[in-house]
């Protein structure tokens, strides 16, 4: 990127980092294991916020769905 | 550097959930509190009895409604960190700040618009109980469409821009897209059930809080995850510079 000529005393930050550098990327292999778990575990996150007691019930009871209500309405999942 | 993604993405996830539970406060709760009186009047002069209350409404308006931002921030905000580590360095030369923002871009279209547009959030005594099997079904079927939709469209992109350019590039694989997501809503069925007499203005004003909360919670993703990770970007270059 084109930067504008500063008086590169003035921002030694901005001076550091020109000239920009192409981004590294992070290999796949390196990220793949977090994206598994972290997918995993925000689907279960996601499905108590939204979904649990609604259509599908996993623990007996209403108190899941009546405790997140507002939320889920307000989220845009169906509720009831 | 996966693991500072991640912690930097949930803890952005976190405060964009705390911007948005004050956009559900001050638009959301209003109409949540109309539409019940609506229910209640409603079962009130059919003379059936009242529901007993499992969890009181100051309980739904205070801790459920920050529990349910909170954890679907974080949630959101640690995808997302995920997200971000896939597609930066791959989409062309964009630094932090600008992939950042496209994720989040993309993220908000796939998973809240893409549904949201055809099965939009209700609020309470909208939407028939005997009907939430299929509505559950058809909403998340929804996002999932909206993922994988979005997904291919930028790995589509991504081989036409040689060929095409960015600019030719990015209106072709906007348009197939637009395409697809429109043939799917012409094809699944809609199950709305409004009640006789809601009023119109409840279910509007209620509907574009649902998805102001949704643009804040994305838009502060985006754009502090974006500005935190270009200054560690930056720290990183300054640091590793020989001398």
């Amino acid at each position: 990127m084109a930067q504008s000529a500063v008086p590169s005393a003035a921002q030694p930050r901005e001076s550091a980092a020109e000239p920009r550098p192409v981004p590294l990327r992070l290999p796949v292999r390196e990220v793949l294991p977090w994206a598994v778990f972290a997918v995993v575990l925000g689907a279960v996150l996601i499905y108590f916020v939204g979904a649990e007691q609604g259509a599908t019930s996993l623990f007996g009871g209403t108190w899941v769905h009546e405790f997140t209500h507002d939320g889920r309405h307000l989220l845009g999942f169906p509720c009831h | 550097m996966m693991r500072s993604l991640l912690v930097r993405g949930m803890a952005v996830g976190l405060a964009a959930g705390a911007l948005a539970l004050l956009v559900a406060w001050l638009y959301g709760e209003p109409q949540v509190g109309h539409a019940i009186a609506f229910e209640e009047a409603k079962a009130h002069a059919a003379h059936e009895a009242h529901e007993a209350e499992v969890v009181s409404r100051t309980t739904q308006k205070t801790a459920g409604l920050i529990t349910a931002m909170a954890v679907y921030g974080v949630a959101l905000g640690g995808l997302f960190s995920i997200a971000f580590a896939f597609a930066y360095g791959r989409l062309g030369a964009l630094g932090a700040r600008a992939t950042a923002g496209l994720v989040a871009l993309a993220g908000f279209v796939a998973v809240e618009l893409v549904p949201f547009l055809k099965y939009p959030a209700t609020p309470p005594a909208v939407g028939n109980p005997g009907t939430i099997g299929s509505r559950t079904t058809l909403y998340f079927g929804m996002t999932l469409l909206g993922i994988l939709a979005t997904t291919a469209a930028v790995i589509v992109c991504r081989r036409l821009v040689p060929r095409l350019g960015v600019w030719n590039a990015s209106i072709a694989t906007g348009a197939g897209f637009a395409v697809v997501v429109a043939a799917v809503y012409r094809i699944t069925p809609k199950p709305d059930a409004i009640p006789e007499h809601f009023p119109a203005t409840v279910l509007w004003d209620f509907r574009i809080a649902s998805l102001g909360v949704q643009a804040v919670l994305w838009a502060t993703l985006g754009l502090a995850f974006g500005y935190l990770t270009e200054r560690a970007f930056a720290k990183r270059r300054t640091a590793t510079a020989p001398a």
